[in-house]
């Protein structure tokens, strides 16, 4: 039994834990370490309320407001300055620490790992038991260690790794196992990329994965909210040091990977699983189910396939880092004529972070629409989405059958390459407008 | 929760790897905050001919009449991968599937399975093929039994395999238990713990004088 540190709820799963935890009669254990935000179906065009596309989406919104309220919680309500996709803004605010147990209804919960965290996902009834407890039932998982070698290239980055790794070893290849991410790409990685890592360890069927905490690590957390701060952030540093794999320490499993040798990926079919280099081809073996859906051929190439539309956001690459990087591409030039384009911040604080430096003034110059930050398009709930067949080059983490929309063809890649392909109006190597 | 012991039923098969929570219930399918009324949205991008209608997809497994009453389903590897929604499991149940079968789940559904009186036994994936084959040619004449206590499934002509299971979940399932009042029970045991822990590290402890 773990005792939990941090409970974070969002309105698409929150009202039904903490409304069933309520006519069970029970109680928030301590709801000074529970938060919620809206982000799943929150509107993301500007000058949102609560009204959201997603049919009944009001209800959920409204329903969670009220249920996370009652209960006592810290509540990010669509309009607060602090709202944003729960795995971006937890970290901006300091309430996933080192060394701590974070868990929410949500399976990129492993995102907050990059801090040194035990942060994984849940269901709603465990969620409900980790409010009403403090605590949860968990077997201790076996440990993989993947350790990353050598240098990332330029514009190759922490999701071509994940996306390398996962297509290498399959979406169920890390067994259920709690991963630490170690090796000197790690080490070199900054937070938001160790973010966008982590975050990909759900579509690997990890339990969660983590990345033992260092200056890196320590720098980004000093002076956030919710962080220690004077005599007990010496304390906690102190602590947090200690957190890190013993030299000759052994795994249940290992796996590694040459960051050296990683090229920019993109996903051709319906798993994270089936990605390849951008510069490859469709596997000449690819199942037909998947190429049926994509409408694609078995060894055609990647590079050149027209796209429709582009999409940058999620909780694996919205942060500022990630816009910066998109908006290096885009400055100066246009994405093509048929391609509509979407930018959506992961929180209201990026989103404010890359208008001061005039990042929206390029997005939205190279054609790209400017959000307000939430979960937007990265999943369609029934609201907006793209039209059913249409092909997307999109940042996010999943490109299951219908994630984005019915008949959606979802192609997942970095931001650079959802740039760079936004611009040539087809599937695009990123590293071919880098000067 | 329903307690689950032995059960006998037709089992389809559905014997594809990385079948996602996305595919079991689309969230488009999820319309209210409750955890019911989840049925009819079980595998609606494959069970029905168009994403907004009901008109059933003749080819798909559980449309098939010869599948008919289906509370077991065969899959394939990493079943229950992507979102972490329990509405997956709440479908599946509704609709009555009460035990799925295959090579390997996906960690956060393998838990809700549990949470929820649906048995995820582990089975490996050539074994699994072997029942399907077993049962293809009559499908009802030939139904799994399913024994959680005994840790098996077997076949009517007495051929059988088991699954792992651990004593605690086997027990939840069994008996119906409900993990909360359990852990409630060990309160005391519980604060003590957060007592010395807040002692340790006072940083966790948010709105406490630090
Ligand atoms: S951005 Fe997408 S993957 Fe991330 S929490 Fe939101 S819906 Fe889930």
């Amino acid at each position: 039994m773990l005792a939990i540190d941090r409970i974070f709820l969002h309105e698409r799963t929150g009202a039904v834990a903490l409304g069933s935890l309520a006519a069970s009669g029970r109680h928030v254990a301590d709801p000074r370490r529970a938060f919620c935000v809206m982000d799943h179906i929150v509107d993301t065009r500007p000058g949102r309320g609560d009204r959201t596309l997603m049919p009944q989406g009001q209800a959920f919104i409204s329903e969670t407001r009220r249920a996370a309220l009652e209960a006592g919680l810290t509540l990010y309500d669509v309009n607060d300055p602090d709202q944003g996709i729960m795995h971006v803004i937890s970290p901006e605010l300091g309430i996933v620490l080192p060394g701590c147990t974070l868990v929410a209804p949500d399976s990129h919960t492993c995102t907050q790992g990059a801090f040194g965290a035990l942060a994984w996902g849940i269901g709603s009834s465990d969620a409900e038991h980790a409010l009403a407890t403090g605590t949860l039932r968990v077997r201790r998982p076996r440990s993989l260690r993947v350790l990353i070698s050598g240098h990332l290239a330029a514009g190759v980055t922490a999701k071509d790794l994940g996306l390398a790794l996962i297509a290498r070893h399959g979406a169920g290849g890390a067994k259920g196992c709690a991963i630490e991410f170690a090796g000197e790409a790690v080490r070199a990685l900054d937070m938001e990329a160790r973010m966008t890592l982590c975050n990909l360890a759900s579509e690997f069927s990890a339990m969660t994965a983590l990345i033992a905490p260092d200056e890196v690590a320590l720098a980004y957390l000093q002076g956030r909210r919710y962080a220690p701060e004077g005599e007990s952030w010496s304390q906690a540093e102190a602590h947090w040091r200690r957190l890190a794999s013993d030299p000759g320490a052994c795994f249940d499993e290992e796996l590694s990977l040459d960051a050296s040798a990683t090229e920019p990926m993109v996903s051709w079919g319906v798993s994270p699983a089936e990605s390849a280099a951008v510069t490859g081809v469709v596997p000449p073996t690819a199942a037909q189910r998947p190429l049926a859906y994509m409408g694609l051929r078995a060894g055609q190439a990647l590079r050149g396939i027209p796209i429709d539309a582009a999409f940058i956001g999620s909780c694996t690459n919205s942060r500022v880092s990630d816009l910066r990087r998109a908006a290096a591409l885009l400055k100066g030039r246009h994405v093509a004529p048929a391609v509509a384009a979407i930018c959506v911040p992961g929180s209201s604080a990026v989103k404010r972070a890359a208008e001061a430096e005039g990042l929206d003034l390029i997005f939205q110059s190279a054609g790209f629409e400017w959000r307000e930050s939430g979960c937007s398009m990265c999943f369609y709930a029934g609201g907006e989405s793209f039209r059913p067949g249409s092909r997307v080059i999109s940042s996010t983490n999943r490109n299951f059958e219908g994630r984005q929309g019915p008949g959606v063809r979802t192609h997942i890649a970095s931001p650079e390459t959802v740039a760079a392909s936004a611009i040539a109006g087809a599937l695009a190597d990123p590293r071919e407008l880098l000067s | 929760m329903k307690p689950l012991t032995r059960l006998t039923a037709v089992a389809a098969p559905l014997l594809l790897d990385n079948i996602d929570t996305d595919t079991i219930i689309p969230s488009r399918e999820i319309r209210s905050t409750g955890k019911t009324g989840l049925a009819a949205g079980l595998f609606a991008g494959w069970r029905y001919r168009s994403p907004a209608g009901r008109e059933p997809e003749p080819s798909f497994v559980l449309n098939r009449q010869r599948y008919a009453q289906a509370h077991i389903l065969l899959a394939g590897s990493n079943f229950g991968c992507g979102s972490s929604r329990e509405h997956a499991v709440w479908a599946l149940a509704e609709y009555g599937i009460r035990v799925v079968v295959a090579p390997s789940f996906a960690p956060i559904f393998f838990g809700n399975c549990l949470r929820n009186g649906v048995l995820p036994a582990v089975i490996p994936g050539a074994t699994i093929r072997e029942l399907a084959q077993a049962i293809e040619a009559d499908p009802q004449g030939n139904p799994l039994t399913v024994d959680v206590r005994a840790q098996s499934v077997a076949l009517p002509d007495g051929r059988s395999w088991s699954f792992p299971l651990e004593a605690e979940p086997k027990a939840m399932l069994t008996e119906g238990l409900d993990a909360i009042d359990l852990t409630l029970r060990l309160r005391a045991r519980i604060d003590a713990f957060l007592q010395r822990d807040r002692a340790q590290r006072p940083w966790i402890y948010l709105g406490a004088e630090r």
